[in-house]
């Protein structure tokens, strides 16, 4: 591991986002329109109470797991990255060097998202509104953790993008948010147990509904941040500095 | 004495897919000079390519680059690879990308800007690589390879498309890195190249045809250039299976 080569990497992601406007237009817009609509949907109910929070947890990851999905997989097709593997950088170098350059457009997104839900669709939120834009990075960054580790699994754009329905839809089916996990059948609640998204939305729930810096949110992101390692480690090891 | 040797291969055997590629190849390749990596489409110039810049799984046999292990870590540093397809950044400008890659290896700013003149793309050097020709994107992928000022120079291919002025300087800056004291093996199929080699390598289906200096090929097979002495070599070889 070389912090140079992991700066210099976040740097050139970076870069190439900023040249992409409609990108990061996307990015940074979707999770508000999309919080904005299920706030209207709801409009006069309590139920956007709560279930938004939740879903500021589950859009940066959504989003980002998307993205990194399919920067990577570009990175294997346009020959880089068996470039980058001849060169001296380190395969954690690379990992890390994306997540990091995920992560800052993480903050802005989730900063941006949740602003939005409280002061414009008036989202009640119980804790102090800090923990919530830690969470929603949190989970951004798992996000981009997993599309790293998904990518080395395609090897091709359809693939890439299947993936998403594949990882993301049954984590969301289970997460807590269509049927709380108490009332799952024992063997979804066990599965659920497990998904990482579970843990992003249960954290999001317990700022919200609870005043108190509590244990839950620190539990819950302690589980989500491993599986942040977890993937990050896994994902490097789908790097192959030799291949057929 | 080991300094003598960029690239030695004994028994090199490499299979890819169900084809074997690479049977059986030994070779060795001097240092401080061309190496010119000649044969038809096919007969597995970028596998060797591959095999010494270590990202080809090899079945069994021995490569050493540099007097190391092909592949090892402390090598990595040492070699610059252009791929046959060029692999920059579409998305990035000509010198972004530039500075990208010497940064990874080490190389400061003006390295970078200086690979950007010996590739002639100073105009361009702002300019997105995604909007840049062929031969262009493809002296991007060069610039980005001689940015680290690499002892060992591995190029699969780096004149393909350029014309022949381009291709003349091109050669011309080969030829001035290893009177410096660079290796490089420089693989190409255009045969009119070979003149502009220390040394020829010529691959056919894996296999090496000749490995000498363009005049011993001349004097072995009576032809008056590098196309017709391949030729010859191949006919023979055809008539020696028979
Ligand atoms: N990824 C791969 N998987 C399986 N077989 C491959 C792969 N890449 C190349 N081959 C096979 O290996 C053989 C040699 O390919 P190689 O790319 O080394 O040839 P080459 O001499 O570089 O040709 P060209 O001049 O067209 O670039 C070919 O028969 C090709 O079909
Ligand atoms: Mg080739």
């Amino acid at each position: 591991m070389n912090a140079r080569r992991t700066l210099v990497t976040t740097a050139r992601v970076l870069a190439q986002l900023r040249g992409d406007h409609r990108t990061i237009g996307l990015m940074l817009v979707v999770p508000c329109v999309l919080v904005g609509l299920l706030a209207w949907i709801y409009d006069g109910t309590p139920v956007f109470d709560h279930i938004g929070a939740a879903l500021l947890g589950v859009f940066p990851f959504v989003v980002m797991f998307v993205v990194t999905s399919v920067a990577t997989l570009r990175e294997r097709s346009s020959g880089t990255l068996e470039r980058l593997l001849a060169s001296p950088m380190g395969k954690g170098d690379f990992m890390l060097g994306y997540a990091l350059a995920f992560g800052v457009m993480a903050v802005v997104q989730a900063v941006l998202a949740t602003a939005f839900a409280v002061y414009v669709c008036g989202l009640d939120v119980a804790g102090p509104l800090w923990q919530l834009v830690c969470v929603a990075v949190l989970d951004a960054v798992l996000g981009t953790a997993l599309g790293l580790l998904a990518s080395g699994f395609a090897r091709t754009e359809f693939q890439a993008v299947q993936f998403m329905p594949a990882f993301i839809l049954p984590q969301f089916l289970l997460c807590g948010l269509l049927v709380a996990r108490d009332g799952l059948p024992d063997v979804l609640r066990w599965v659920s147990d497990v998904l990482p998204l579970s843990y992003a939305v249960d954290a999001m729930k317990s700022v919200t509904a609870s005043a108190a810096e509590g244990a839950d949110v620190g539990q819950d992101a302690s589980v989500i941040a491993a599986w942040i390692v977890v993937s990050l480690v896994l994902g490097s090891l789908t790097l192959r500095r030799r291949t057929a | 004495m080991m300094n003598d040797v960029a690239v030695e291969m004994e028994h090199l055997r490499v299979v890819r897919g169900s084809r074997v590629v690479l049977p059986d190849l030994s070779v060795t390749i001097p240092a401080g000079q061309v190496v010119g990596l000649l044969g038809p489409s096919g007969s597995g110039k970028s596998t060797l390519i591959r095999s010494i810049v270590g990202v080809q799984v090899v079945e069994s046999g021995l490569v050493r680059v540099l007097g190391q292990e092909a592949g090892s870590p402390a090598l990595r540093s040492r070699i610059g690879y252009v791929t046959q397809s060029p692999s920059v950044y579409d998305d990035l400008s000509v010198r972004a990308n530039v500075r990208y890659f010497a940064r990874i290896v080490g190389a400061d700013d003006t390295a970078a800007e200086d690979a950007i003149d010996a590739v002639d793309l100073r105009d361009h050097a702002g300019q997105l690589v995604g909007r840049l020709s062929g031969g262009q994107r493809s002296r991007v992928s060069l610039a980005a390879a001689l940015a680290g000022d690499p002892e060992l120079l591995v190029l699969d291919e780096p004149t393909v498309g350029l014309d022949p002025v381009l291709r003349r300087d091109l050669w011309g800056l080969f030829g001035r890195l290893a009177g410096q004291g660079r290796s490089l093996v420089v693989s190409s199929h255009v045969m009119d190249e070979a003149s502009r080699c220390d040394r020829l390598i010529l691959l056919r289906e894996g296999e090496v045809l000749a490995d000498a200096t363009l005049d011993e090929l001349l004097a072995r097979t009576g032809a008056h250039d590098a196309d017709s002495a391949f030729l010859a070599l191949i006919d023979r070889a055809a008539q020696a299976a028979r």
